[in-house]
Parts: C-alpha cells; sequence; structure tokens
C-alpha cells in the first residue's frame, strides 16, 4: 500500500486554480524531486498535503486513511511533516528553542535534539542563537531539523536551496546524505534540475497546476524534464494538432 | 509632601497598573487582539468577588480564589465562540466585537447590581487602611504594597513561564507565526484559548485588587481599559517586562502631575502616553529617512 495518496486534488488561491486535478500516489522510501516553474503549483501542491491549504476538492489520503478533513498540526501528529519555502522559522526565538516546539507533538524516533545536531554539525554551536540572526544556510537547516524533529514518516522539503550560495547548497547536501540514503520518504522540490535527478528516485514535474512528468530518475533524461518544465512537448503536440 | 513620597506613591499605583495592564498585553502581544472589554471584565471580575464574599460571608481573597478559574473559563470561552470567529474576518471585526462586549458587559451589571458605588475595602479589615509608617512623610499603604508585589510576580512568573515551559514556548511560536506552528504541531486555535484563559484569569486579580484599593460601579471599566491601554504602549507592545516599567511610568507622571495640581492627576497621565507616542512615531519616522539629521534635511 502507498504511503501517501493524492487524489484529484484541486487548489485554489482566490480566483486562481494552482492545483488542477492531481493524482499520484509516493511509496515508503521513495525520493520524489517535485520540479517546475515558478508558479507551476509545487509549494501550493506541498501546503495542501501538510494541510495548510484546504483543496477546493479531491483527497489525501495518508497510510491509508483519508486525511483531508485533519488540520496542519492533526497531520503532523500522523507522521506529515512540511518544512516550508523560506523556511519561516521562528526569528525571536533559538535553534534550540524552535526544535523544542516541535518536539511537542510527541512523536518518538529517531530524531531528537541530539540526533538533529549530528545531521546538521553547524547548528551545535548556534544552538543558542536566535534563529533570526542566522545565516541563510543555517537557517535552512535549522528549519528542515525542527521538521525532522516530529519524527515524520513522509518529509516535504520546499525550495531546499532557494536563495543559498552553492557551496552552502553542497554542505547541506552532503549533511542530508545520512536522511536520503537512510529510508526516509521524501518529497522535495529543488530548482536545480541536475541536483535534483540525482538525489531523487522519482521526477515529477509541475506545469500550469498539472502534473505533465512522472518517471523514475533513472529512466529519464535531463532534456526530457527540461522539454517538461517548459511545456515543450505539449506546444509540439499543439502545432502538429493545428497543422 | 516630600520627593520621596511622591515617588514612592506613584511606583506603587504604577504597580496596580501594570497588573491591569497584564492581560492587556497577553492578549495583545499573543493574538494581536485589542480586547475593548478589558475594563469591563476586570469590573465584572469584581463584582463576582463581591458577590461571593458577601453571600457566603467569606473573605474577598477566598473568593477570589474562587473567580479566577472562573473568569480563566470566560477567557477561553470568549477566545472560542467571539474572538476566534472575528479574527477570521479581518483586524477590525474583533475590535467592534469586543466593543459590543465591552457594553453589554456593563449594562449587564447595571441591571444586575444597579447605579450603586462599591468597595470591597470595608471586608478586608484593618488592611484596606493600614500602612507601614516608614518615617513622618512616607508611609507605605499594604494594600499598595501587596498589588505591587503581585504585579511584579504575576508578570515576572508570566515570562518565566513563557520562556522555560513547554507551552510557553508553543505559545510564543504561534504568537510569532500560527501558520508554520501548525505546520510543526501546534494546535494554534487551542494555543489561542490557553493565552485568552490566562489573560483573563488575570484580569481578575486586577479588577479584585482594583476593587480593595478603591470604589467601582458597573461602568468604572473603561477608565481602566485607558490606563491598562496606556501602560501597553508606554512599555512596549509585546514585552511583559515593558508591561511592569509602563505601568510604573504612568502612575509617576499621574502622581507627579497630582503634586502640582490636583486636577492634573489624569492629565500628566495622558500626556505622558502622548508624548511617548509621538517621539516612537518620531523614531520610526526618522529612521524611514535615514536618521533625524537627513530626515530634517541637515546636512546628507
Amino acid at each position: 500500500m502507498s504511503l501517501l495518496e493524492v487524489v484529484r486534488l484541486d487548489v485554489r488561491h482566490g480566483l486562481l486554480q494552482a492545483v488542477r486535478e492531481v493524482s499520484f500516489s509516493i511509496d515508503e522510501g521513495e525520493i520524489v524531486a517535485l520540479v517546475g516553474a515558478n508558479g507551476a503549483g509545487k509549494s501550493t501542491l506541498l501546503r495542501a498535503i501538510a494541510g495548510a491549504h484546504a483543496p477546493a476538492s479531491g483527497a489525501v489520503v495518508f497510510d491509508g486513511a483519508d486525511v483531508t478533513a485533519l488540520r496542519a498540526h492533526q497531520r503532523v501528529a500522523q507522521g506529515i511533516a512540511l518544512v516550508p519555502e523560506g523556511r519561516r522559522l521562528f526569528a525571536s526565538m533559538t535553534v534550540e528553542e524552535n526544535l523544542q516546539v516541535a518536539m511537542r507533538v510527541g512523536r518518538s524516533g529517531h530524531w531528537t535534539i541530539d540526533a538533529v545536531m549530528e545531521l546538521f554539525p553547524m547548528l551545535r554551536a548556534r544552538k543558542d542563537a536566535l534563529t533570526g540572526n542566522l545565516s541563510g544556510g543555517e537557517r535552512q537547516a535549522a528549519a528542515i531539523g525542527r521538521a525532522l524533529i516530529t519524527n515524520p514518516r513522509l518529509v516535504l522539503l520546499d525550495e531546499v536551496s532557494l536563495g543559498l550560495a552553492p557551496v552552502v547548497i553542497e554542505q547541506l547536501y552532503r549533511s542530508m546524505r545520512a536522511l536520503l540514503e537512510g529510508g526516509a520518504t521524501l518529497v522535495l522540490v529543488e530548482q536545480e534540475l541536475s541536483r535534483a535527478l540525482s538525489v531523487a528516485t522519482r521526477v515529477m514535474c509541475m506545469l500550469e497546476g498539472r502534473i505533465v512528468l512522472d518517471s523514475p530518475a533513472a529512466g529519464v533524461t535531463r532534456d526530457q524534464v527540461v522539454d517538461a518544465y517548459f511545456g515543450l512537448h505539449r506546444t509540439g503536440n499543439a502545432s502538429r494538432g493545428a497543422a | 509632601m516630600s520627593m520621596v513620597n511622591l515617588v514612592v506613591q506613584g511606583v506603587l499605583l504604577g504597580g496596580y497598573y501594570a497588573l491591569l495592564a497584564c492581560g492587556l498585553s497577553l492578549m495583545f502581544g499573543v493574538m494581536r487582539i485589542i480586547n475593548l472589554a478589558h475594563g469591563d471584565l476586570a469590573i465584572l471580575a469584581a463584582f463576582l468577588v463581591f458577590s461571593i464574599s458577601d453571600y457566603a460571608s467569606i473573605s474577598p481573597f477566598l473568593a477570589l480564589v474562587a473567580v479566577v478559574p472562573i473568569m480563566a473559563a470566560v477567557g477561553w470561552l470568549l477566545q472560542r465562540g467571539i474572538l476566534e470567529r472575528s479574527l477570521r474576518s479581518g483586524v477590525l471585526v474583533p475590535l467592534l466585537a469586543t466593543f459590543g462586549l465591552s457594553i453589554a458587559i456593563e449594562n449587564l451589571l447595571f441591571e444586575a447590581y444597579g447605579a450603586d458605588t462599591r468597595s470591597l475595602g470595608d471586608m478586608i479589615g484593618d488592611l484596606a487602611f493600614d500602612s507601614l509608617e516608614v518615617n513622618s512623610h512616607l508611609s507605605i499603604s499594604y494594600v499598595a504594597a501587596l498589588i505591587f508585589a503581585l504585579a511584579v510576580a504575576l508578570l515576572g512568573g508570566l515570562s518565566l513561564f513563557l520562556k522555560r515551559t513547554s507551552l510557553g514556548r508553543a505559545i510564543r511560536a504561534t504568537a510569532e507565526d500560527p501558520d508554520t506552528a501548525e505546520l510543526v504541531g501546534v494546535n494554534a486555535r487551542a494555543v489561542y484559548a490557553i493565552a485568552a484563559a490566562i489573560a483573563v484569569a488575570t484580569v481578575a486579580i486586577a479588577g479584585a485588587m482594583l476593587a480593595m484599593r478603591a470604589t467601582f460601579d458597573s461602568y468604572t471599566g473603561p477608565m481602566q481599559l485607558i490606563f491598562a491601554f496606556e501602560a501597553v504602549v508606554i512599555g512596549g507592545i509585546g514585552s511583559l517586562w515593558g508591561t511592569l516599567i509602563g505601568g510604573i511610568v504612568l502612575g509617576l507622571a499621574q502622581s507627579i502631575g497630582a503634586a502640582f495640581n490636583p486636577r492634573w492627576f489624569l492629565l500628566a497621565g495622558h500626556l505622558t502616553f502622548l508624548a511617548v507616542l509621538g517621539l516612537r512615531m518620531l523614531r520610526e519616522w526618522t529612521r524611514s529617512r535615514g536618521g533625524l539629521r537627513s530626515a530634517l534635511g541637515l546636512g546628507g
């Protein structure tokens, strides 16, 4: 049975339809790279799965149970964790306090404050620093750590590398290797295509609210993803249809 | 009246304002709601203490022990029943809702208790008027000292609670960003209701203290709201220790103003509030224009 099943999900921002009838399922242990241009609906899809944005219609089924009606904090208790775009740390609180807030969920498992510090050694020295004073890389590490500490079964990572220097991104991914290779189930929004393809087991590409490509990472070339990314295959079809 | 006495009495009065402002500060800090029924809730608590200690012939302090949980429940219901719904409709609606609640409480109290002015002063025996005579120029009223100590203990205790406990951290996280708090597993609505319960419980203590040190009637609430609001703004919004300082500054201003002319008691407090507000706006204005000198067009 799949861990996550998204069924004909429609999500709107007012009049704008950001996600259109999206359906897919994810098995335990899959690492899915979700790619697509800005405004394709990636973040909205992740927020709808996490419960931060109520869908207009459709369903989110997690571990066999329909969680569509559950609020975000209840889904965290079920084991869904979202690292939101822009990190969204509690800036007036220290790194440790940010982690402690997430510990209230009380899901037991591998992830403790110590385990997070182990994963991201750069956080250890900054434990008592206000997160408002951290560097971009430290912030992203703290945000990922805060999600992990809820001991999720599914991690949704939105825009890991956004606004970070390449050397910092490299460092983050090196830290996350243990996580990525340790059997976690992840959905990863990553702008850097080659990196997304190298860490993922499966690639999904969104375009204008729809999933236009869904394939094992090994079975897809960079060019195919780029075509889907810009909708080139579709215009190709359209022009052939018009001819 | 000696200068020392003036300052001491002003600081003690400030303790009352800080106690009164504690709940308003907490509610504004966490939920961004200015509760216009704040003063009336204090008066409601004062009447409850009055009724219980009158009916059961017990000390008002004992009655207060019963009233604090009652008012905490009132706060919880207020958040779940009224404020939570009104918050969804923008910032203005909670303001209107609490304004309406304020009028409703005042008139219900008037219905129930009539126009008589009351005080708990005659129910607490000698404590009402006893004082510690330090010297011929300075005496400290026991009630005023008690209120000041309560204010420090309550604001300090709440600060520690917010800083050190798990629930306190959840409240701070929710205050900063309720959506993200939900994403890390905090039930933001429940946290809001708990914060409102704590806030209104502190209002109960403040109301009882008002009733012991002075008199009250059904329409005393709005004036108390103004004092609390001024203390919160002077002390800086969102800081509980700031609220203590704000209360003391307000108390000092009133007591020093009254020393010059008894009619300046309220005026001096209001003017201090306006001056602090004006200075803060000036600071924002100059900061947005790169400092005072460049804002005034002096040099580059």
